[in-house]
């Protein structure tokens, strides 16, 4: 199977359950954690990437629920910081859709969600870092 | 014979709010209906303005001494190491220097996330940061050591310096070769899969006074959102190359080296940039006044993009090796509308200096002098120009002295 990246929320009476570690041995998944925000008796969140057996995946997810825990598609968007962005428009030829484009003739340059395909280009491209990623509607 | 004015008579102007401005882009559209006769005898001054990415900037301290004294022999500013080879306490942060930690291009293409250029943003944007020193102690320097945090308030002196900005017109990257590259003009494409610009054009400072007639030491300026001025002309200025016959370069030609007190500027206008895979640096935003002291200078300010051609050049073999070639030359129009063709290839294009910040500072520089609070400095020398003679040397290898 190939990676697949979900978000698990967990309730804040569980945080503090060795879940994780149960999927790696008694489902053998392969994990790697993309972002994770876990604090003691509050809710906690991760993003994880998770490779394995197509059946084994099932199962593990299943187990996740069964212990309360919030399992979620992961969406992600691109959020451009307005007050960093100067407008230069060096990611524009990067973008592989074209949902940066420059706007002509004014020469601003415009973000269309739609055409997004998050595929994290110009997170890097950007010279003065003003686009991030929100995974979930969360930053 | 024409319009003549002098720099007293436009500061009059200013003082008494009579004097009439307008930006480098709003003079084309009034010479286009007025001629040029009519807009010389009406405007004083023409803004402009540019905001890109300049290498060659950097800015000097003096942090005051500590109790007891010490001689810096290294300073590290957020990580960021400073030159010390000048007195004790003062210190010249460049924009492209990085932490010691960074894995620069080790883990290719490096991210180059935090520099020189980023400690001045933080700086100008009223942050503290961490300071720290060492020295080897003398009689007169005893201490060898020390770490604080500083912000601009606390120190004494903090002059933005830069030895080259404003370039005159520049090259119009792309690449040849089957692989991307990473280079100080972007990301580029394999099989010239785009095209990178880097100039505000009919806007930029030096393209509206090709000649510096205007533009000389001690000219006043905007720099980054406070008030500066013109120090000398830039490094590798070099006025002498090929000329259209409107005599805007068509190249990379003059610089700038300008100064001002970090102090009154505005974190906006300078911004710590970073380029993938090649290195970080500062975004300066520059305006220029240029006094309309007669009929030629409207003629100069209200230069178009489409007269104004740029050499579209390869950065994956031809620039690395310096060996001068270029595919051909494209006008800023053609830059702007996003698409330019290169030997019978039609190729997307994107800027990395910003044409709507460019069109801000003309405004802001605008309204600046509206307001009488910015008065024209009048050049105490000119710039080198193409009569100079001047010849950009590239550096021979020797095996002796
Ligand atoms: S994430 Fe990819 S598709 Fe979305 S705007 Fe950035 S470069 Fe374009
Ligand atoms: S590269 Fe960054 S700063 Fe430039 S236009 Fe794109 S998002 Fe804005």
């Amino acid at each position: 199977m190939s990676p697949k990246k979900i978000v698990l929320r967990f309730p804040p009476q569980i945080v503090d359950r060795p879940l994780i570690s149960t999927l790696v041995k008694d489902y053998d998944l392969m994990i790697s954690i993309v972002k994770a925000n876990i604090n003691p008796y509050k809710e906690g969140s991760m993003v994880v990437e998770l490779t394995g057996d197509p059946d084994n995946y099932n199962q593990g997810l299943d187990f996740l629920r069964d212990q309360g825990v919030r399992v979620e598609d992961l969406s992600e968007d691109i959020v451009r910081i307005m007050d960093r962005c100067t407008h230069c428009g060096a990611c524009t030829s990067s973008c592989p859709t074209g949902a940066l484009f420059i706007s002509r003739p004014s020469m601003e340059v415009i973000l269309d969600d739609e055409k997004c395909v998050v595929c994290g280009v110009c997170l890097k491209t950007c010279p003065v870092k003003a686009i991030e990623v929100n995974f979930n509607g969360k930053n | 014979m024409g319009v003549h004015r002098t720099y007293a008579e436009i500061n009059d102007k200013i003082k008494s709010g009579k004097v009439v401005v307008v930006t480098a882009e709003e003079i084309i559209e009034m010479v286009e209906q007025k001629g040029v006769e009519q807009v010389a005898s009406e405007v004083d001054i023409v803004t402009t303005g540019t905001f890109g990415p300049m290498c060659s900037s950097g800015a000097f301290f003096n942090f005051g001494h500590p109790s007891p004294r010490i001689k810096m022999h290294k300073v590290w500013m957020n990580g960021v190491p400073a030159y010390t080879g000048i007195a004790a306490v003062d210190a010249y942060l460049g924009v492209n220097e990085l932490p010691e930690y960074d894995p620069l291009n080790s883990n290719y293409p490096g991210e180059f996330r935090y520099g020189g250029g980023h400690v001045i943003e933080d700086l100008v944007a009223g942050k503290s940061i961490k300071f720290e020193a060492t020295g080897y102690g003398t009689d007169c320097y005893p201490r060898k050591k020390i770490e604080t945090y500083i912000n601009l308030d606390d120190i004494n002196e903090a002059t933005l310096f830069n030895p080259r900005n404003a370039y005159q017109n520049y090259n119009v990257a792309v690449n040849v070769s089957d692989k991307k590259i990473y280079t100080y003009m972007g990301t580029l494409k394999p099989k010239m899969g785009n095209a990178h610009y880097c100039s505000a054009g009919q806007l930029s400072p030096l393209l509206n006074d090709p000649y510096y007639r205007t533009i000389g030491i001690g000219t006043r300026i905007f720099l980054g959102g406070g008030v500066g001025y013109v120090a000398w002309h830039g490094t590798q200025h070099s006025p002498c190359g090929p000329r259209g016959e409107n005599g805007v370069p068509l190249g990379g030609a003059g610089t700038l080296s300008v100064i001002g007190d970090l102090k009154q500027m505005k974190h906006q206008w300078l911004r710590g940039t970073s380029f993938l895979g090649y290195g970080s640096t500062l975004t300066v935003g520059i305006g220029i006044p240029i006094p309309i002291l007669n009929e030629e200078m409207v003629r100069f300010t209200a230069v178009k993009d489409e007269d104004i051609f740029a050499p579209v050049v390869d950065y994956s073999y031809d620039y690395p090796n310096a060996n001068g070639k270029s595919l051909g030359m494209v006008s800023y129009a053609q830059l702007k509308a996003g698409v330019i063709e290169v030997g019978g290839k039609e190729i997307p294009t994107a800027p990395l200096s910003s044409y709507v910040k460019a069109r801000e500072i003309a405004g802001t520089l605008k309204q600046w002098i509206q307001k009488g609070q910015f008065l024209l400095g009048e050049p105490v020398q000119t710039l080198p120009s193409s009569d100079s003679e001047i010849k950009i040397k590239g550096l021979q290898e020797k095996q002796n002295f």
